[in-house]
């Protein structure tokens, strides 16, 4: 569409801009001032330069969050993006279940973060849940509270039951906006399934998938609540991942300055990766 | 049928797994869930629901946190209408820049947020208010909306603005009469999401409240650390949340394939 230059749109946005700025400046601003500064309480203030930057960089504990988180969003977004696509390509195009399916796929998409955790949680209750008494029934020793195997695969599969959906729906609307004639270009050409998939549904799909994988980034790199309810980040810290020990430092220890250098870092390696994988894939497209 | 059908079926009853065993939970006594394993309750008990419908600190979390996400969805669509129709209809100084730095705050951690809002809301005085939930929600709402909305509106072809000036209609009066019926899909929408992600947010709801508005959220982790046995409650409590959900994406059903496709990240 082309648009006319108008520099009076900017009334228009200028309600939305100031409420995300109201929420999103002045918090930050605060953040970044106690990154800076050291406290002694009652509200005194000293520069402090980048002290507590350089403490993040030595932090063990940190290092160790972040290492499990990376491997958490890598294992989350390598099974549910496959899966997502796969369960979108099986899924009817028309008809009836159409509406059914999609709206049993969006349930668990509408529950809140800590019924997800309490529902796992009383569904891998080794003794009286129905998946943690099925897996001891087979003979395998499984008690996500004690062990931090059984407690990562509870923490993962609890993720694939609550996100693989948005994969499935955002692939299947890439799907269904497919027009019927490529299918029939294909079927006079004699392609197989195979080739159908891709050469016109994967790169039909490009687009959407982008997005689910960037969504899927993002939330998963930022998961709280389900984890902290499933398994409060333990046993130890097995599954204490960024953001658990992030509220730990910031609302449990109240230690301003390094939580907020620490939040910073958090920020910026989430936007600089969404920013990164976003050029690139738009780079491709332009070549 | 196909066989390939299976894979979406299979899928299906593994999503219904969990669903199923918190209903199960729920109408079960305490007694019968500590003490033995059953696919279905045995002895069946309304105990749980019945403690949640005349206890006030029970329903009255219901009811703060449909408050505030009634409220958060009305004031985010309302506000992104008119800022998804500039960015649609015309080029402005800073526009890009300005949509993606919107977008980027859907990016933002809540965990990072959670200390600053508290401090930000309790100067302006609306801590422990339903308002400030609905405020600090529509961080990530706001471009959410705008972003969907965007999507939408530059479906609508730039000659229905046009023919209605022609025909003398002021732009007020065309936006509300012409423009917001032609989009109502797009409305829908964007307020299902908003209500989606306001509703099952936790982190921001349950530290943004303390008692006069705190949400259901709260109140269930509240139960569950303070007497961890009474999974029943917990359970009912649980399966009720999951009731507005259900109606809200009832509703939407037609669209929600279409709201997720377009968009221009």
């Amino acid at each position: 569409m082309n648009k006319t230059f108008n520099n009076k749109a900017w009334w228009m946005v200028f309600p939305v801009f100031l409420v995300v700025a109201f929420n999103a400046l002045v918090p930050l601003m605060t953040v970044v001032n106690y990154s800076v500064q050291e406290t002694f309480g009652n509200n005194e203030f000293f520069w402090s330069g980048t002290i507590w930057f350089q403490q993040l960089l030595e932090n063990d504990q940190i290092r160790d969050s972040l290492g499990r988180q990376i491997a958490f969003t890598a294992v989350a977004l390598f099974i549910q993006v496959p899966l997502g696509l796969a369960i979108a390509l099986c899924m009817p195009r028309k008809g009836p279940w159409v509406s059914v399916c999609l709206v049993l796929m969006a349930l668990p998409l509408l529950v809140p973060w800590n019924v997800v955790g309490s529902m796992w949680n009383i569904m891998a209750l080794p003794d009286i849940g129905l998946l943690g008494k099925t897996i001891n029934a087979m003979g395998i020793h499984y008690n996500y509270t004690r062990d931090p195997v059984a407690a990562w695969f509870t923490v993962v599969l609890m993720d694939v039951w609550h996100w693989t959906s948005l994969v499935v729906l955002l692939c299947y609307a890439g799907l269904v906006s497919i027009p019927d004639a490529y299918y029939q270009a294909a079927k006079i050409d004699g392609a197989r399934p195979w080739a159908v998939f891709r050469y016109i549904q994967l790169p039909k799909l490009k687009h959407v998938l982008t997005i689910a994988i960037l969504l899927r980034f993002m939330d998963s790199f930022m998961i709280y609540t389900e984890v902290i309810v499933l398994t409060g980040g333990g046993p130890g810290s097995a599954t204490k991942f960024l953001s658990i020990d992030l509220v730990q430092k910031a609302l449990g220890g109240f230690d301003l300055g390094p939580a907020a250098a620490f939040s910073i870092v958090y920020f910026l390696i989430i936007l600089l990766t969404s920013w990164l994988f976003y050029t690139l894939m738009m780079r491709n497209e332009a070549n | 049928m196909s066989k390939r059908y299976l894979v979406p079926i299979v899928y299906i009853i593994f999503l219904m797994l969990p669903i199923y065993w918190l209903i199960n939970m729920s109408f079960k006594t305490t007694n019968e869930i500590l003490n033995s394993f059953s696919l279905y309750p045995r002895e069946f008990t309304l105990d749980s629901y019945r403690t949640i419908f005349t206890d006030p600190s029970w329903y009255g979390a219901y009811i703060n946190s449909i408050t505030y996400v009634a409220l958060n969805t009305v004031l985010s669509v309302a506000l992104a209408l008119p800022a998804a129709y500039a960015f649609s209809r015309y080029r402005f100084l800073g526009d890009k820049h300005l949509f993606f730095w919107l977008l980027s705050n859907r990016m933002a951690p809540p965990a990072v947020f959670v200390l600053p809002f508290i401090q930000l809301y309790s100067s302006v005085g609306l801590f422990d208010t339903h308002l400030a939930v609905a405020f600090a929600h529509m961080l990530f709402n706001i471009p959410l909306a705008v972003w969907i909305l965007e999507g939408f509106m530059s479906g609508v072809p730039k000659e229905l603005d046009e023919t209605a000036y022609v025909d003398g209609y002021s732009f007020p009066k065309f936006f509300v009469k012409i423009f917001i019926p032609t989009i109502s899909a797009g409305i829908g929408v964007a307020a299902f999401f908003c209500f989606m992600f306001s509703w099952v947010e936790m982190l921001l709801a349950k530290n943004l409240t303390s008692v006069a508005a705190k949400p259901i959220v709260a109140a269930m982790t509240k139960t569950s650390s303070a007497s961890g046995y009474e999974l029943g409650l917990l359970a009912a409590a649980g399966v009720l949340t999951l009731i507005p959900g259900a109606i809200v994406v009832y509703f939407v059903r037609n669209y929600i394939a279409k709201g997720f496709a377009l968009g221009r990240v």
